[in-house]
């Protein structure tokens, strides 16, 4: 009974073919959306483009990797996009201000370098996520209200921190080793900026997570049959809380990347930023019922809407356009990604079939 | 007797094919006016296809239907009804958060210029059928403010709404108090005296000897019994029922249990609106004990095994695995304590649909495969084949979703994920439900060989012939009680009496809200 020749008799080569295609489909879209500006737009293949692109496509794509496992165990993460306007809120005044111990009556404040500016904002954005994770499973408040929820306070505390001016010339301090805070948006090593470094090793941890570690088989079960996976001893809530954690840490690298690069923080940074980000994870093949996506197809759904929307900037096509074009790219998406859950079932059906005629 | 019960429907030669099985086998049946047709039968003796032909819900293969003395041929539930044939099942299908009035008139509002919904009319029809049955129930009242029985009693009224002259009630007792079924016998005695033809289905036999003046039988999609209730009790039904021979899953060898391995002692679960779900149970198995947990739909069964695998925070009393308390309180403790649950529901509990039949299998043992965080997908991978080799799953390939597979076969995957965590008590909730013969023969001679390797087995079953057949010892659950506890080869008769002790005098619990506790 091996598996070989009876999937290959069960179905025809062109359904196959149409399989693969269908499964490839957002690298073809890539290949696709690349080959056209390469042609159409002057200086779409010199290297200072490609590093500028890779920038743009970073930003969104952490955002989208922690979406991906959100949406991948049934959920949905609304707060990325204040968080990041948080998060970029908390880097701007830990670099200008540190922490003043005023209150305390010592008179004194502690001032951080870079990593450590860096590690803590890292953590206030993970707390917003926690409390995410805790409303939606300890208080049972659907993801949707619960991430509108924290949408709203995390940008309001934003405002607040600054009564909604922007925080200036983060160029950092010398004295207390943070001056090479604006290395982390716009330094570069090894001929690639910092920041895509960062993103490549996000990106490595989460596929690895994903594929093969026992927390990211259960992310996969709690989005495909909750009870299921419950009754199988998966710590539904655990997972559940894990995600909006790492959705909410991901979130805040991004703060901190744009705050370093512009070396300013503006409170308003990140709105509608979630929307790219659910944008890419579905462009990349992530089922938003649950229970179905892949990083690497989110990476490159992320890369798909990054050059879509500056090559049509170089093209010269108006923002109105890119918007209208960016909204069809996603629906057909969908639309194809329909088909092939069809076919594939339809497949494994009868693949199935003939496997139990030929025992 | 006859004489006053004219014969409204008649079924002559009835041959339901379905695919692969023959559900009815040339069955003849009359149906008759202003009387209780009772009918009786193991599952899967046909009983529910019968009644769906009646209900125009499926059609006959082979055979006629004649309605007072017409032939007719239904090719639609609305046809029936258009007909005067009502039917109730036995899972109410009404709406919770629609009005009595509403519910009764859902898909046939009456309205004035076919828009509006005229609400007073409905209104007084509902009164009046309310007034008919003789129920002080508001039109108004959102149908989930009601208890079971009253909701029961909306269906029956729903059908009457459409002038039924014959009504189909399937187990309508099965979620009613003792109380309530009083109100549905009088209610059933009212239909009669106004000339209704009634079908009652139920397995609670003295009920059935009660309430009905015929009574048919069903076994394997024949009818081996059919007469006028007087004089018939319950052996005369439980032999046509069961008939002579039983199908034979039994042990080959001599049994030869070992120690306690599993106890269960005082465990309650409170029931929503007073009383319990489970009722200060206590029971032991022994390594290499097969135990049969039988009852009635309602009786606690599914709820007490869901007590052991932690799913009730709520229950009360103590569980001890080889002699040690069972502490953990969450279904992964457990688990590693070597409690491993089949569930009676496996597309909703026992599986991920979507997942791959290899994800599947290893589920609940993925620790197994890790070091630290890190999985070893190529150990993953070796030990799912072994499983699907010795479970004998046929499959294509294990990277399929599992959805793709028959019945049968995701059963056995979910048996699968259930062994490879290495339990010592292996829990099954109606572990033969929904898959062919073939494969649930193979399940049980598993059932036997694991038995025989030293687990102890809990199956709960509503089927007759497999807990006889299956089970080193039986234990009978009604209420939430243990109701009786008999050895291998008992007699028949003296189980089924176990299910329904005293005809149900128990305390008349209220608001036992079907509807609510599925939502929740």
């Amino acid at each position: 009974m091996t598996a070989a020749p009876v999937s290959a008799s069960a179905i025809s080569p062109g359904t196959s073919a149409l399989l693969f295609l269908l499964r490839a489909r957002t690298f073809v879209a890539l290949i696709l959306v690349f080959t056209y500006f390469a042609v159409m737009a002057p200086n779409f293949l010199s290297l200072a483009n490609a590093v500028i692109i890779s920038k743009h496509v970073a930003l969104n794509a952490f955002l989208a990797i922690g979406m991906t496992f959100v949406i991948i165990t049934g959920g949905i993460d609304l707060s990325v996009g204040s968080i990041v306007g948080l998060c970029g809120m908390v880097a701007g005044w830990l670099v200008i201000n540190g922490i003043d111990l005023g209150v305390l009556g010592i008179g004194y404040s502690i001032q951080f370098n870079s990593l450590e500016v860096a590690v803590l904002t890292v953590i206030v954005g993970m707390f917003v996520g926690l409390i995410n994770g805790l409303l939606i499973t300890r208080l049972n408040v659907a993801p949707f209200i619960a991430t509108l929820g924290t949408l709203y306070v995390a940008r309001g505390a934003a405002l607040l921190s600054s009564g909604g001016r922007t925080f200036p010339n983060l160029q950092g301090n010398a004295d207390y080793g943070s001056d090479s805070f604006p290395f982390i948006g716009s330094g570069t090593v090894f001929g690639l900026p910092f920041m895509v470094w960062m993103l490549i090793v996000v990106a490595l941890v989460a596929a690895y997570l994903a594929n093969r570690t026992p927390l990211g088989r259960h992310i996969y079960a709690v989005g495909g049959n909750e009870r299921g996976a419950a009754l199988s001893g998966v710590k539904v809530n655990q997972v559940k809380i894990f995600v909006y954690v790492f959705s909410g840490f991901c979130a805040a690298l991004v703060g901190v990347i744009i705050a370093s690069q512009l070396q300013a923080a503006h409170p308003a940074t990140g709105e509608t930023f979630e929307l790219n980000a659910i944008a890419a994870a579905v462009l990349g093949g992530t089922s938003m019922a649950g229970g179905r996506g892949r990083i690497g197809g989110t990476i490159v759904g992320a890369f798909v809407i990054g050059i879509l929307s500056d090559g049509l900037i170089m093209m010269g096509v108006s923002s109105f356009w890119q918007t209208v074009i960016k909204g069809l790219v996603i629906i057909a998406a969908v639309v194809i990604d329909q088909a092939q859950s069809k076919l594939q079932a339809r497949v494994a059906l009868q693949q199935e079939a003939a496997a139990s005629r030929a025992a | 007797m006859t004489g006053h019960h004219p014969i409204g429907l008649t079924i002559r030669g009835g041959v339901k094919v379905y695919p692969g099985t023959r559900a009815l086998k040339g069955v003849d049946f009359d149906l008759r006016m202003g009387a209780v047709n009772v009918l009786v039968g193991e599952n899967g003796a046909g009983k529910s296809t019968l009644m769906k032909v009646i209900a125009g819900v499926e059609d006959l293969t082979e055979g006629e239907v004649f309605l007072n003395g017409q032939p007719v041929n239904f090719r639609s539930k609305a046809e029936a009804v258009a007909a005067g044939i009502g039917i109730v099942f036995q899972e109410l299908n009404l709406f919770p958060n629609l009005t009595v009035a509403e519910n009764i008139f859902i898909g046939r509002e009456p309205t004035r210029a076919g828009i509006d919904i005229d609400r007073d009319q409905q209104r007084r029809e509902t009164t009046a059928l309310m007034q008919r049955l003789e129920q002080p129930i508001d039109p108004d009242t959102p149908l989930g403010h009601l208890r079971i029985g009253q909701q029961q009693i909306v269906e029956i009224a729903k059908a009457l709404a459409q002038d039924a002259k014959i009504l189909i009630l399937d187990e309508p007792t099965s979620a009613l108090s003792a109380a309530e079924c009083e109100v549905l016998f009088r209610i059933i005695d009212d239909l009669k005296a106004q000339g209704v033809g009634i079908v009652y289905i139920s397995h609670r036999l003295e009920e059935l000897i009660r309430v009905g003046d015929y009574i048919t039988v069903l076994r394997d999609g024949e009818i081996t019994g059919a007469r006028a209730m007087a004089g018939v009790d319950i052996p005369w039904i439980v032999q046509a029922m069961i008939g002579g021979s039983s199908k034979e899953f039994g042990r080959t060898e001599a049994a030869a249990f070992g120690d306690e391995i599993f106890r269960a002692e005082d465990i309650t679960l409170p029931r929503k609106g007073g009383g319990y779900a489970v009722d200060h149970l206590s029971l032991s198995i022994r390594a290499g004990e097969i135990v049969g947990l039988y009852g009635l739909m309602g009786a606690g069964r599914t709820e007490f095994v869901e007590c052991i695998m932690a799913q009730h925070p709520h229950s009360g009393g103590r569980f001890f695995v080889e002699g040690r308390a069972l502490t953990e309180t969450d279904v992964t403790g457990r688990i590693r304590r070597g409690i491993a649950l089949i569930p009676e529901d496996r597309k909703r509990d026992g599986l991920v649909q979507i997942m791959a039949i290899r994800e599947n299998i290893t589920l609940s043992a993925l620790q197994r495969f890790a070091r630290v965080f890190h999985l070893d997908l190529k150990a993953e991978a070796e030990t799912a084949q072994r499983f699907i080799k010795d479970l004998t799953i046929k499959i294509a390939s294990p990277e399929n979703p599992v959805s793709s597979l028959s019945g049968g076969n995701q059963q056995k995957v979910v048996i699968g994920k259930a062994l490879m965590t290495n339990p010592k008590i292996l829990l099954m909730d109606e572990p033969s439900r929904g898959i062919d013969i073939g494969a649930k023969a193979e399940v049980f001679r598993l059932m036997r060989k694991l038995a025989a390797q030293g687990l102890g087995i809990l199956f709960v079953t509503s089927d007759l012939d497999e807990v006889l057949a299956l089970s080193d010892r039986i234990i009978v659950m009604a209420n939430g009680r243990i109701t009786g506890e008999f050895a291998a080869g008992t007699d028949a008769a003296r189980v089924i009496a176990a299910t329904s002790p005293n005809t149900a005098q128990t305390p008349d619990t209220t608001a036992r809200n079907k509807t609510k506790e599925s939502a929740a």
